[in-house]
């Protein structure tokens, strides 16, 4: 994944970086089978390896494969640098209070897990407790994460889809039906 | 680019129904094993993406066609929040699926596969018409 990455960066061909992009998205993918989470596993091969690449490719259609060259770069990196150091420090700072990773006593472990591990099955009844967790016990989360894929899709056509029919201000039925064939 | 290419329209072709069933049973299998509303949309959507990226985008449109996808991810929406309005009706907390059967658990199971259809209702609709967007822009 980090060769990738750093590929990724060093590549000035954006089409082979969209397709890095996509194999980075697989292998993430397999890392996510490795910590068994094959619900995200899933979910990271679909939207992210497929989905994003075939978008990414179709805004590489509207614009230019290749990356502009800059003459010389506007700023120095010393300031971004010194950020991106900071930054990094106070993360690691902030990770040597957590509990060690797997610790069965740190709060997470602690708090409504034991409850859904131990009494799904007779208050839900689903084999599959990642499903049961996410439309039953968190039944509110999933109905906004649904109402927000569906916000980011009004958001597109707003964007989108809304500019063509400004050319005339009023068209008739037939026009809009004749449009909507051509597309 | 539809009479060349014939390795990938017939596998592309032999595929689809794979895809489709994987899909569905990623839907409704969704409380056994791994999977779910979103994970089947996704890949419900994806479908759709594949042939629309071998056989054009007008081909595609003739099997969905975009009036219907909007129609499809407001209904996905609506019927997630219409089953809590239904338990809400039969005297429960809102999203609460307890009440929907004589037997809280059927109620659960009842309330999860409609809930999770809601999802993947939704998130095929919205993945596919966005791709659509995309893709229309360029002519």
């Amino acid at each position: 994944m980090a060769v990738t990455a750093i590929g990724i960066l060093r590549m000035k061909n954006l089409f082979a970086v969209v397709m890095l992009g996509g194999i980075y998205s697989l292998l993430s993918a397999l890392m996510f089978v490795n910590l068994d989470a094959v619900d995200v596993a899933f979910t990271e091969a679909a939207v992210g390896a497929g989905i994003s690449t075939v978008l990414m490719l179709g805004t590489l259609a509207l614009t230019s494969r290749e990356e502009k060259r800059e003459k010389k770069p506007a700023h120095t990196i010393w300031l971004p640098l010194l950020v991106v150091v900071a930054t990094g420090v106070a993360l690691i700072y902030g990770t040597l209070d957590m509990p060690a990773y797997g610790d069965p006593n740190a709060p997470v472990h602690q708090h409504v897990a034991p409850r859904y591990l131990t009494d799904s099955e007779t208050e839900v009844g689903m084999p599959n407790i990642v499903t049961s967790v996410l439309a039953s016990y968190r039944g509110f989360d999933t109905l906004g994460e649904t109402t927000v894929v569906f916000t980011a899709l009004v958001g597109v056509l707003i964007l989108l889809a809304g500019r063509r029919r400004k050319e005339d201000e009023n068209p008739t039925l037939e026009e809009l039906e004749e449009r909507e064939d051509e597309v | 680019m539809m009479r060349r290419k014939p390795i990938l329209r017939v596998t592309s072709k032999v595929f689809m129904p794979f895809i489709l069933i994987f899909a569905l049973y990623v839907q409704f299998h969704g409380d056994f094993g791994p999977g779910g509303g979103f994970q089947a949309g996704v890949i419900f959507g994806s479908s759709f993406i594949l042939y629309a990226l071998i056989f054009g985008l007008h081909d595609v449109k003739r099997v969905m066609p975009a009036a219907a996808l909007e129609v499809i991810s407001a209904l996905g929406v609506l019927l997630y929040a219409g089953v809590g309005v239904v338990s809400l009706f039969v005297g429960d907390n809102y999203l609460n699926y307890n009440s929907l059967a004589e037997d809280p658990l059927h109620g659960q199971h009842y309330g999860i596969l409609l809930v999770e259809l809601g999802v993947g209702m939704t998130v095929f609709s919205s993945m596919t018409l966005i791709f659509y967007i995309f893709v229309g822009r360029g002519r």
